[in-house]
């Protein structure tokens, strides 16, 4: 048994929020340097160098890389021979995000009612999931979901009679109609299987696992690899102004599903995908 | 086409400014979303006057983040325009003739840009970084109690933008993607 105080946890999600709005992953980089390599497209290049260009001020400077600094998505993985002592999880998990959307000046854009509104002030509350994991660590990833995107996506529950080709043409549907609106170039997160709400969660996990990787199953990576080309081939191009360019990635995550049915969520996100892991 | 062009946005400017030009911005424009658009529209509906002229007035769809000590403004790109269509037609129908923001509009207010001639400017939405270095002046105006959301009066010099829907209703969103399709099966 290893005890960890959970003001460690505040600290460490506090620097998450703020290394994660300012810093775009590597992988994310690189994915929109490739395509850019690979436009020929007068308008299409020009966007995708203001996009880098975006990038690399928001490194030298330390500012935010979007004006949306999202809601922040937080995933602990507790090993189950953590105890967590000092207080209380969620209070130190919304703590971090406190101090780390203050201190990092980045935008607060949580309300506290969906229907009645109101800024909550302070991006308060979290998106919190936690996880029990075998071992003595607490892994921590923060990933602001920025909400241009995010309402781009789609959730549907198909009868398993619809097989793959309903899946496929839910993806290209889905981006379609996206169009312009979530800045492309995208990132399409793809949850297949699980429950209503499991199929979310894995689209949510699939646009923070590293561009370039793939599923396990060799069925799952050639569907990846077979629909981001499809993607690519819509025309959208980047900011939706016509290109090669429409998403820089695709992830698929799947589980098991029930005897009658087939989940399928959608996560869209933007070329701005970020997210950032630390473990204690 | 790459043109400089200097606010206020009149009428015969506008009708220079075509679907697919790369523009660069100077002048004066103001910010909204669309809690700032709701009030807006609640205080013309009740007969009152705009915190702004809004006679040739271009109005940027953006919330920033927070200035940090010596900035004049966070990061500033645009947000989703579509969810200022159903106040952007009463902004037109006032003089409100430029708007910039990022993704598709309703035909409705397609058709209120050919009346009031007005023009949908795209900045890159996810720029917020880039863009936030040509705002050269910001000045907090009204409903400061939205936060990001607040009205602000920012004075803007070379802001890179794209006209994606001229004043005919020209659309640089079918026109781009057309184009790129037809090369692209004429090379295949």
């Amino acid at each position: 048994m290893r005890e960890i105080n959970v003001s460690q946890i505040t600290d460490v999600v506090e620097r998450l929020c703020i290394e994660a709005n300012t810093r775009l992953p590597g992988d994310v980089k690189c994915a929109i340097e490739a395509c850019r390599g690979r436009e020929d497209g007068e308008i299409a290049r020009g966007v995708l160098d203001n996009i880098i260009e975006n990038y690399q001020i928001a490194d030298a400077e330390n500012v935010p890389i979007c004006q949306d600094t999202g809601m922040a998505c937080v995933f602990l993985e507790i090993g189950q021979d953590v105890h967590l002592v000092g207080g209380d999880l969620r209070t130190a998990v919304d703590e971090g995000v406190r101090r780390g959307y203050d201190k990092g000046y980045l935008r607060k854009s949580v309300v506290r009612d969906p229907i009645r509104r109101g800024n909550t002030g302070d991006n308060t509350p979290a998106m919190l999931y936690t996880e029990i994991v075998p071992g003595e660590q607490v892994k921590i990833t923060v990933g602001p979901k920025g909400f241009g995107s995010e309402n781009m996506s789609a959730i549907r529950m198909f009868k398993p009679s619809a097989g793959l080709q309903g899946i496929k043409d839910f993806i290209l549907e889905t981006v379609e109609t996206a169009g312009p609106n979530p800045c492309p170039p995208m990132v399409v997160g793809v949850g297949i299987g699980g429950t209503f709400d499991k199929a979310a969660l894995l689209a949510k996990k699939a646009i923070m696992r590293p561009l370039g990787t793939h599923h396990p199953d060799p069925f799952y990576a050639a569907l990846e690899d077979e629909m981001l080309e499809k993607i690519n081939a819509l025309g959208i191009g980047p900011q939706g102004f016509g290109g090669r360019t429409t998403a820089i990635g695709l992830n698929i995550e799947t589980l098991p599903t029930h005897i009658a049915g087939m989940p399928c969520a959608i996560n869209i996100s933007c070329h701005v995908t970020r997210h950032k892991t630390e473990v204690l | 086409m790459e043109k400089h062009i200097t606010l206020p946005l009149t009428e015969e400017l506008a009708q220079t400014l075509h679907a697919g030009d790369r523009v660069y911005l100077t002048g004066t424009i103001y910010t909204s979303r669309d809690a700032g658009h709701k009030r807006m529209c609640e205080a013309l509906a009740r007969g009152e006057k705009l915190p702004f002229d809004p006679k040739d007035a271009t109005i940027y769809y953006v919330g920033p983040t927070p200035a940090k000590p010596g900035q004049v403004i966070g990061s500033a790109g645009p947000t989703t325009s579509g969810r200022m269509d159903a106040y952007a037609p009463t902004m037109m129908s006032v003089g409100a003739r430029g708007m910039i923001g990022k993704g598709a509009r309703l035909p409705e207010v397609v058709e209120a840009m050919k009346q009031y001639s007005g023009v949908y400017f795209g900045a890159i939405g996810g720029a917020g970084a880039l863009l936030a270095k040509c705002i050269k002046r910001c000045e907090l105006i009204a409903y400061e109690d939205l936060g990001a959301e607040a009205l602000r009066k920012l004075y803007v010099e070379d802001m890179p933008l794209f006209v994606i829907i001229d004043s005919q209703g020209n659309n640089l969103y079918e026109s781009g993607r057309a184009e790129y399709l037809r090369k692209r099966d004429e090379l295949t």
